[in-house]
Protein backbone atom coordinates (compact mmCIF):
# COMPACT_ATOMS: atom_id res chain seq x y z
CA UNK A 1 0.00 0.00 0.00
CA UNK A 2 1.22 3.31 -0.67
CA UNK A 3 1.85 5.13 2.68
CA UNK A 4 1.74 8.55 0.89
CA UNK A 5 -2.09 8.05 -0.01
CA UNK A 6 -2.66 6.71 3.47
CA UNK A 7 -1.98 9.83 4.58
CA UNK A 8 -3.57 11.93 1.81
CA UNK A 9 -6.97 9.40 2.81
CA UNK A 10 -6.62 10.58 6.80
CA UNK A 11 -6.62 14.07 5.46
CA UNK A 12 -8.79 14.56 2.51
CA UNK A 13 -11.45 11.57 1.60
CA UNK A 14 -11.31 10.10 4.94
CA UNK A 15 -11.08 13.08 7.31
CA UNK A 16 -12.02 12.44 10.51
CA UNK A 17 -14.15 15.88 11.70
CA UNK A 18 -15.65 16.51 7.78
CA UNK A 19 -16.29 13.23 6.78
CA UNK A 20 -16.34 10.42 9.02
CA UNK A 21 -18.24 12.57 11.70
CA UNK A 22 -16.21 11.03 14.23
CA UNK A 23 -15.14 12.93 17.61
CA UNK A 24 -17.79 15.63 17.52
CA UNK A 25 -17.40 16.60 21.55
CA UNK A 26 -13.86 17.36 21.42
CA UNK A 27 -14.41 19.41 17.85
CA UNK A 28 -16.87 21.39 19.42
CA UNK A 29 -15.87 21.91 22.55
CA UNK A 30 -11.90 22.86 22.26
CA UNK A 31 -12.19 24.67 19.10
CA UNK A 32 -13.26 28.24 21.05
CA UNK A 33 -9.43 29.68 19.58
CA UNK A 34 -7.54 28.69 17.16
CA UNK A 35 -4.32 27.73 19.61
CA UNK A 36 -6.72 25.58 21.86
CA UNK A 37 -8.06 23.62 18.42
CA UNK A 38 -4.47 22.96 17.43
CA UNK A 39 -3.33 21.76 20.94
CA UNK A 40 -6.31 19.47 21.40
CA UNK A 41 -5.30 18.26 17.32
CA UNK A 42 -1.68 17.32 18.63
CA UNK A 43 -2.52 15.79 21.24
CA UNK A 44 -5.46 13.40 19.72
CA UNK A 45 -2.56 12.42 16.96
CA UNK A 46 -0.62 11.62 19.34
CA UNK A 47 -2.05 9.24 21.18
CA UNK A 48 -3.84 8.59 17.75
CA UNK A 49 -0.34 7.59 16.27
CA UNK A 50 0.75 5.60 19.69
CA UNK A 51 -1.99 3.22 19.80
CA UNK A 52 -2.52 2.62 16.26
CA UNK A 53 0.78 1.26 16.57
CA UNK A 54 0.39 -0.80 19.13
CA UNK A 55 -2.45 -1.88 18.43
CA UNK A 56 -1.63 -3.29 15.08
CA UNK A 57 1.57 -4.92 16.52
CA UNK A 58 -0.95 -7.06 18.62
CA UNK A 59 -3.59 -8.02 16.13
CA UNK A 60 -2.16 -11.45 16.46
CA UNK A 61 -2.10 -12.02 19.44
CA UNK A 62 -5.63 -10.41 20.58
CA UNK A 63 -8.25 -12.75 20.75
CA UNK A 64 -11.67 -11.07 19.40
CA UNK A 65 -13.66 -11.42 21.64
CA UNK A 66 -11.89 -9.39 23.95
CA UNK A 67 -10.25 -6.98 21.70
CA UNK A 68 -12.49 -3.90 22.36
CA UNK A 69 -11.01 -4.38 26.54
CA UNK A 70 -7.64 -4.68 25.68
CA UNK A 71 -7.55 -1.47 22.86
CA UNK A 72 -9.16 0.58 25.67
CA UNK A 73 -6.54 -0.53 27.86
CA UNK A 74 -3.96 0.60 25.32
CA UNK A 75 -5.79 4.02 24.63
CA UNK A 76 -6.03 4.84 28.43
CA UNK A 77 -2.80 3.98 29.66
CA UNK A 78 -1.44 6.13 26.37
CA UNK A 79 -3.79 9.20 26.86
CA UNK A 80 -3.06 9.08 30.48
CA UNK A 81 1.07 9.17 29.80
CA UNK A 82 -0.10 12.08 27.67
CA UNK A 83 -1.89 13.64 30.37
CA UNK A 84 0.70 13.04 32.69
CA UNK A 85 3.72 14.47 29.82
CA UNK A 86 1.49 17.65 29.22
CA UNK A 87 0.82 17.99 33.29
CA UNK A 88 4.55 18.39 33.67
CA UNK A 89 6.00 20.14 30.66
CA UNK A 90 2.94 22.00 28.96
CA UNK A 91 1.23 24.34 31.23
CA UNK A 92 -0.40 26.25 29.30
CA UNK A 93 -1.73 23.35 27.17
CA UNK A 94 -2.90 21.93 30.29
CA UNK A 95 -4.84 25.24 32.07
CA UNK A 96 -6.62 25.61 28.58
CA UNK A 97 -7.21 21.57 27.67
CA UNK A 98 -6.70 20.26 30.83
CA UNK A 99 -10.17 19.15 31.39
CA UNK A 100 -10.32 17.71 27.84
CA UNK A 101 -7.14 15.52 27.37
CA UNK A 102 -8.78 12.37 29.77
CA UNK A 103 -11.44 12.41 27.60
CA UNK A 104 -9.69 11.37 24.65
CA UNK A 105 -9.92 8.53 25.82
CA UNK A 106 -13.62 8.17 24.43
CA UNK A 107 -12.76 9.98 21.27
CA UNK A 108 -14.19 7.75 18.31
CA UNK A 109 -11.52 8.22 16.60
CA UNK A 110 -8.63 6.47 18.45
CA UNK A 111 -10.96 3.35 18.63
CA UNK A 112 -12.58 4.19 15.52
CA UNK A 113 -9.32 3.77 13.73
CA UNK A 114 -8.18 0.93 16.08
CA UNK A 115 -10.68 -1.25 14.91
CA UNK A 116 -11.10 -0.52 11.18
CA UNK A 117 -7.45 0.11 10.36
CA UNK A 118 -4.80 -1.28 12.72
CA UNK A 119 -6.29 -4.36 13.19
CA UNK A 120 -6.15 -5.23 10.06
CA UNK A 121 -3.31 -3.42 8.39
CA UNK A 122 0.92 -3.73 9.44
CA UNK A 123 1.95 -1.27 11.99
CA UNK A 124 3.81 0.83 10.09
CA UNK A 125 0.79 1.35 7.35
CA UNK A 126 -1.06 2.16 10.86
CA UNK A 127 1.38 4.38 12.15
CA UNK A 128 0.88 6.51 8.79
CA UNK A 129 -2.97 5.88 8.79
CA UNK A 130 -2.85 7.32 12.31
CA UNK A 131 -0.48 10.48 11.27
CA UNK A 132 -2.84 11.14 8.20
CA UNK A 133 -6.43 11.15 10.56
CA UNK A 134 -4.47 12.70 13.16
CA UNK A 135 -3.48 15.68 10.38
CA UNK A 136 -6.67 15.61 9.13
CA UNK A 137 -8.44 16.05 12.25
CA UNK A 138 -5.52 18.62 13.60
CA UNK A 139 -6.40 20.47 10.97
CA UNK A 140 -9.97 20.41 10.76
CA UNK A 141 -9.92 21.45 14.56
CA UNK A 142 -7.59 24.19 13.99
CA UNK A 143 -9.54 25.98 10.52
CA UNK A 144 -12.84 25.59 13.20
CA UNK A 145 -10.70 27.12 15.76
CA UNK A 146 -9.67 29.86 13.62
CA UNK A 147 -13.07 30.93 12.10
CA UNK A 148 -14.41 30.54 15.78
CA UNK A 149 -11.95 32.84 17.02
CA UNK A 150 -11.64 35.44 14.46
CA UNK A 151 -15.24 36.30 14.48
CA UNK A 152 -15.80 35.78 18.07
CA UNK A 153 -12.84 37.54 19.51
CA UNK A 154 -11.54 39.20 16.64
CA UNK A 155 -8.36 37.49 16.64
CA UNK A 156 -6.27 35.20 15.69
CA UNK A 157 -3.97 32.66 17.70
CA UNK A 158 -4.29 35.13 20.40
CA UNK A 159 -3.43 38.24 18.45
CA UNK A 160 -6.29 40.48 18.21
CA UNK A 161 -6.72 42.82 15.26
CA UNK A 162 -10.33 43.91 15.51
CA UNK A 163 -12.11 45.54 18.55
CA UNK A 164 -13.90 44.12 20.96
CA UNK A 165 -16.88 46.24 20.29
CA UNK A 166 -17.36 44.72 16.77
CA UNK A 167 -16.71 40.87 18.39
CA UNK A 168 -19.78 38.65 17.49
CA UNK A 169 -19.60 36.62 20.74
CA UNK A 170 -21.74 33.73 19.75
CA UNK A 171 -19.21 32.16 18.12
CA UNK A 172 -17.08 31.46 21.01
CA UNK A 173 -20.34 29.94 22.86
CA UNK A 174 -21.23 26.45 21.71
CA UNK A 175 -23.88 27.53 19.05
CA UNK A 176 -21.26 29.01 17.28
CA UNK A 177 -19.81 25.81 16.84
CA UNK A 178 -22.53 24.07 15.16
CA UNK A 179 -22.93 27.18 13.04
CA UNK A 180 -19.32 27.34 11.71
CA UNK A 181 -19.11 23.19 11.61
CA UNK A 182 -22.47 23.07 9.87
CA UNK A 183 -20.91 25.34 6.98
CA UNK A 184 -17.47 24.37 6.96
CA UNK A 185 -18.72 20.62 6.73
CA UNK A 186 -20.52 22.13 3.80
CA UNK A 187 -17.80 23.89 1.77
CA UNK A 188 -15.33 21.31 2.37
CA UNK A 189 -17.89 18.82 0.29
CA UNK A 190 -18.47 21.30 -2.02
CA UNK A 191 -14.46 21.47 -2.90
CA UNK A 192 -14.49 18.14 -2.72
CA UNK A 193 -16.32 17.54 -5.85
CA UNK B 1 -1.90 -14.00 10.30
CA UNK B 2 -3.96 -16.82 12.20
CA UNK B 3 -5.78 -14.68 15.52
CA UNK B 4 -5.17 -15.84 18.47
CA UNK B 5 -8.66 -18.47 19.41
CA UNK B 6 -11.21 -16.82 21.94
CA UNK B 7 -10.69 -19.47 24.51
CA UNK B 8 -11.13 -18.25 27.85
CA UNK B 9 -7.45 -18.69 29.05
CA UNK B 10 -6.21 -16.96 26.32
CA UNK B 11 -8.77 -14.39 26.71
CA UNK B 12 -8.01 -13.99 30.74
CA UNK B 13 -4.19 -14.25 29.65
CA UNK B 14 -3.78 -11.58 27.21
CA UNK B 15 -5.96 -9.01 28.78
CA UNK B 16 -4.28 -9.41 32.06
CA UNK B 17 -1.21 -9.39 30.42
CA UNK B 18 -1.75 -6.00 28.40
CA UNK B 19 -3.09 -4.29 31.47
CA UNK B 20 -0.49 -5.45 33.65
CA UNK B 21 2.35 -4.32 31.20
CA UNK B 22 0.35 -0.98 30.45
CA UNK B 23 0.15 -0.41 33.91
CA UNK B 24 3.73 -0.82 34.58
CA UNK B 25 4.17 1.72 31.89
CA UNK B 26 2.67 3.85 33.46
CA UNK B 27 3.91 3.70 37.17
CA UNK B 28 7.44 4.73 35.29
CA UNK B 29 6.29 7.64 33.37
CA UNK B 30 4.46 8.59 36.46
CA UNK B 31 7.73 8.61 38.48
CA UNK B 32 9.36 10.82 36.12
CA UNK B 33 6.52 12.92 35.64
CA UNK B 34 5.92 13.42 39.78
CA UNK B 35 8.49 16.09 40.36
CA UNK B 36 7.95 18.24 37.08
CA UNK B 37 4.00 18.43 38.08
CA UNK B 38 4.81 19.14 41.56
CA UNK B 39 7.21 21.98 40.54
CA UNK B 40 5.19 23.62 38.23
CA UNK B 41 2.20 23.63 40.53
CA UNK B 42 4.95 25.35 42.89
CA UNK B 43 6.13 27.64 40.15
CA UNK B 44 2.41 28.67 39.04
CA UNK B 45 1.72 29.36 42.97
CA UNK B 46 4.89 31.61 42.96
CA UNK B 47 4.39 33.67 40.12
CA UNK B 48 0.54 33.70 40.72
CA UNK B 49 1.88 35.37 44.47
CA UNK B 50 4.02 37.78 42.65
CA UNK B 51 1.49 38.82 40.52
CA UNK B 52 -0.78 39.82 43.04
CA UNK B 53 1.66 41.38 45.21
CA UNK B 54 2.05 44.04 42.51
CA UNK B 55 4.46 41.86 40.55
CA UNK B 56 7.98 43.28 42.63
CA UNK B 57 10.06 41.13 43.97
CA UNK B 58 8.70 38.96 46.94
CA UNK B 59 9.22 36.11 49.01
CA UNK B 60 6.42 33.82 50.29
CA UNK B 61 7.28 29.92 51.07
CA UNK B 62 5.59 27.38 48.96
CA UNK B 63 3.66 26.07 51.96
CA UNK B 64 0.78 27.82 53.08
CA UNK B 65 1.68 29.72 56.18
CA UNK B 66 -1.76 29.11 57.74
CA UNK B 67 -4.90 27.20 56.77
CA UNK B 68 -8.11 29.47 58.05
CA UNK B 69 -11.20 27.30 58.33
CA UNK B 70 -14.13 29.64 58.37
CA UNK B 71 -17.61 28.66 57.59
CA UNK B 72 -20.21 30.17 55.02
CA UNK B 73 -23.63 31.38 55.15
CA UNK B 74 -24.90 27.75 54.26
CA UNK B 75 -23.01 26.44 56.97
CA UNK B 76 -20.06 24.70 55.05
CA UNK B 77 -16.72 25.12 56.26
CA UNK B 78 -14.08 26.46 53.99
CA UNK B 79 -10.37 26.08 54.12
CA UNK B 80 -8.38 29.80 53.06
CA UNK B 81 -4.68 28.94 52.69
CA UNK B 82 -2.43 32.52 53.41
CA UNK B 83 0.49 32.77 52.31
CA UNK B 84 2.64 35.49 54.34
CA UNK B 85 4.58 37.80 51.91
CA UNK B 86 7.59 39.94 52.63
CA UNK B 87 9.47 41.76 50.32
CA UNK B 88 13.06 41.22 48.96
CA UNK B 89 14.50 43.16 51.89
CA UNK B 90 12.73 40.52 54.46
CA UNK B 91 9.68 43.40 55.38
CA UNK B 92 6.15 42.10 55.52
CA UNK B 93 4.45 43.23 52.66
CA UNK B 94 1.21 41.61 53.50
CA UNK B 95 -0.62 38.56 52.60
CA UNK B 96 -2.29 36.40 49.43
CA UNK B 97 -4.94 34.60 50.20
CA UNK B 98 -6.18 31.33 48.32
CA UNK B 99 -9.78 31.31 48.03
CA UNK B 100 -12.24 28.58 46.48
CA UNK B 101 -16.00 29.77 45.03
CA UNK B 102 -18.24 27.95 42.77
CA UNK B 103 -18.05 30.04 39.67
CA UNK B 104 -20.59 29.89 36.21
CA UNK B 105 -19.00 26.65 34.98
CA UNK B 106 -17.27 25.48 38.28
CA UNK B 107 -14.97 25.50 40.87
CA UNK B 108 -12.90 29.28 40.85
CA UNK B 109 -9.70 29.59 42.27
CA UNK B 110 -8.73 32.57 43.26
CA UNK B 111 -5.59 34.09 44.86
CA UNK B 112 -5.41 37.95 46.19
CA UNK B 113 -2.86 39.80 47.76
CA UNK B 114 -3.89 42.36 50.19
CA UNK B 115 -0.78 44.57 52.01
CA UNK B 116 -0.72 45.12 55.38
CA UNK B 117 -3.48 47.09 56.07
CA UNK B 118 -5.96 44.89 54.06
CA UNK B 119 -5.99 46.85 50.74
CA UNK B 120 -6.82 44.63 47.70
CA UNK B 121 -3.03 44.61 45.76
CA UNK B 122 -3.84 42.48 43.58
CA UNK B 123 -5.92 38.86 41.67
CA UNK B 124 -4.72 36.26 39.83
CA UNK B 125 -6.70 33.19 38.83
CA UNK B 126 -5.45 30.07 39.61
CA UNK B 127 -7.71 27.96 38.06
CA UNK B 128 -11.05 27.98 36.67
CA UNK B 129 -13.55 26.94 34.06
CA UNK B 130 -15.53 29.91 33.30
CA UNK B 131 -17.09 30.65 29.70
CA UNK B 132 -14.37 31.37 27.22
CA UNK B 133 -15.28 35.32 25.72
CA UNK B 134 -17.87 35.97 29.05
CA UNK B 135 -17.04 34.65 32.64
CA UNK B 136 -13.01 33.78 31.50
CA UNK B 137 -12.29 37.58 31.05
CA UNK B 138 -12.41 37.75 34.92
CA UNK B 139 -8.15 37.35 34.93
CA UNK B 140 -8.17 40.58 33.38
CA UNK B 141 -11.75 42.43 34.23
CA UNK B 142 -11.03 43.54 37.66
CA UNK B 143 -7.34 44.52 36.75
CA UNK B 144 -5.46 47.39 37.69
CA UNK B 145 -6.75 50.02 35.33
CA UNK B 146 -9.62 47.91 33.27
CA UNK B 147 -13.03 48.43 34.09
CA UNK B 148 -13.85 46.49 36.82
CA UNK B 149 -10.55 47.44 38.99
CA UNK B 150 -10.87 46.42 42.16
CA UNK B 151 -7.07 47.13 42.60
CA UNK B 152 -6.49 50.20 45.50
CA UNK B 153 -10.02 49.16 47.35
CA UNK B 154 -10.62 47.86 50.78
CA UNK B 155 -12.84 44.94 50.62
CA UNK B 156 -13.72 45.97 54.76
CA UNK B 157 -17.18 46.82 53.48
CA UNK B 158 -18.28 43.93 51.03
CA UNK B 159 -17.29 44.72 47.35
CA UNK B 160 -20.47 43.80 45.02
CA UNK B 161 -21.50 44.60 41.57
CA UNK B 162 -22.82 47.99 40.82
CA UNK B 163 -26.35 45.93 39.42
CA UNK B 164 -26.64 44.79 43.53
CA UNK B 165 -28.10 47.01 46.31
CA UNK B 166 -26.70 46.35 50.06
CA UNK B 167 -28.48 46.38 52.64
CA UNK B 168 -29.27 50.12 52.85
CA UNK B 169 -29.90 50.09 49.02
CA UNK B 170 -26.49 51.82 48.21
CA UNK B 171 -25.26 50.14 44.94
CA UNK B 172 -22.20 48.39 44.46
CA UNK B 173 -18.66 50.00 43.41
CA UNK B 174 -17.53 47.38 40.99
CA UNK B 175 -18.30 47.01 37.36
CA UNK B 176 -19.50 43.58 36.87
CA UNK B 177 -18.27 41.78 33.10
CA UNK B 178 -20.48 42.26 30.77
CA UNK B 179 -23.02 39.16 30.12
CA UNK B 180 -21.45 37.43 33.07
CA UNK B 181 -22.67 38.45 36.28
CA UNK B 182 -22.24 35.43 38.04
CA UNK B 183 -18.98 34.83 37.26
CA UNK B 184 -18.60 38.39 38.79
CA UNK B 185 -20.64 38.16 41.61
CA UNK B 186 -18.74 35.03 42.49
CA UNK B 187 -15.93 36.13 42.06
CA UNK B 188 -16.51 39.31 44.72
CA UNK B 189 -17.39 36.61 46.73
CA UNK B 190 -14.51 35.33 46.72
CA UNK B 191 -12.77 38.02 47.53
CA UNK B 192 -15.03 39.14 49.83
CA UNK B 193 -13.93 35.65 51.98
CA UNK B 194 -10.38 35.79 51.31
CA UNK B 195 -10.69 39.11 53.17
CA UNK B 196 -12.35 37.88 56.34
CA UNK B 197 -9.82 35.01 55.73
CA UNK B 198 -7.05 37.67 56.02
CA UNK B 199 -8.30 39.16 59.06
CA UNK B 200 -8.67 36.51 60.55
CA UNK B 201 -5.25 34.84 59.73
CA UNK B 202 -4.04 38.37 61.41
CA UNK B 203 -5.86 37.30 64.53
CA UNK B 204 -3.89 34.09 64.71
CA UNK B 205 -0.69 35.69 63.87
CA UNK B 206 -1.03 38.07 67.28
CA UNK B 207 -0.85 34.87 68.73
CA UNK B 208 -3.60 34.89 71.13
CA UNK B 209 -5.62 31.78 71.52
CA UNK B 210 -8.67 33.73 72.88
CA UNK B 211 -8.24 35.62 69.70
CA UNK B 212 -9.01 32.46 67.89
CA UNK B 213 -11.63 30.92 69.64
CA UNK B 214 -13.33 34.24 69.50
CA UNK B 215 -13.17 34.50 65.90
CA UNK B 216 -13.98 30.99 65.58
CA UNK B 217 -17.44 31.68 67.67
CA UNK B 218 -19.69 29.18 69.49
CA UNK B 219 -19.70 26.95 65.81
CA UNK B 220 -19.41 23.49 66.78
CA UNK B 221 -17.14 22.45 64.18
CA UNK B 222 -14.91 24.54 65.25
CA UNK B 223 -12.94 22.38 67.02
CA UNK B 224 -10.58 22.07 64.15
CA UNK B 225 -6.77 23.16 62.40
CA UNK B 226 -7.01 27.07 63.41
CA UNK B 227 -8.37 26.47 67.02
CA UNK B 228 -6.65 23.11 67.95
CA UNK B 229 -3.09 24.46 66.38
CA UNK B 230 -3.44 27.72 68.37
CA UNK B 231 -4.11 25.76 71.70
CA UNK B 232 -1.68 22.84 71.28
CA UNK B 233 1.62 23.90 72.44
CA UNK B 234 5.01 23.42 70.41
CA UNK B 235 5.82 22.98 67.16
CA UNK B 236 2.83 24.70 65.79
CA UNK B 237 3.00 27.49 67.63
CA UNK B 238 6.38 28.33 65.47
CA UNK B 239 4.21 29.19 62.37
CA UNK B 240 2.08 31.98 63.92
CA UNK B 241 5.34 33.42 65.92
CA UNK B 242 7.39 33.48 62.64
CA UNK B 243 4.26 35.62 61.24
CA UNK B 244 4.52 37.71 63.80
CA UNK B 245 8.22 38.75 63.49
CA UNK B 246 7.29 39.47 59.43
CA UNK B 247 4.31 41.48 60.23
CA UNK B 248 6.22 43.74 63.15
Amino acid sequence: MNYLNIIKNGIVKDNPTFVLMLGMCPTLATTTSAQNGLSMGLATMAVLICTNVVISCMKSITPDKVRIPVFIVVIAAFVTILQMIIKAYLPDVDKSLGLFIPLIVVNCIILGRAEAFAAKNTPVASLFDGVGIGLGFTMALTLLGIVREVLGSGSIFGFAFVPEDYNILLFVLAPGAFITLGYLIAIVNKLKK
Amino acid sequence: MKKLESSLLNMVLVLTCVAVIMGAILAAINSVTTDPIAQQEKKALAEGIQKVMGGQQVQASDKADAVIPMVDEKGKTNYYSVYNVSNAQGNAIGAAIQDTVNGFGGNLVVLVGFDNEGIIKGYTLLKHAETPGLGAKADQWFQDGQKGDIVGLSAADSLFVSKDKDKNGNSGKVEAITASTITSRAFLQAVNRAYKAWLKSKGAVAGNADDCNNSCGEKADCGKPCCKDKAATGPTNNKPEQGKEAQQ
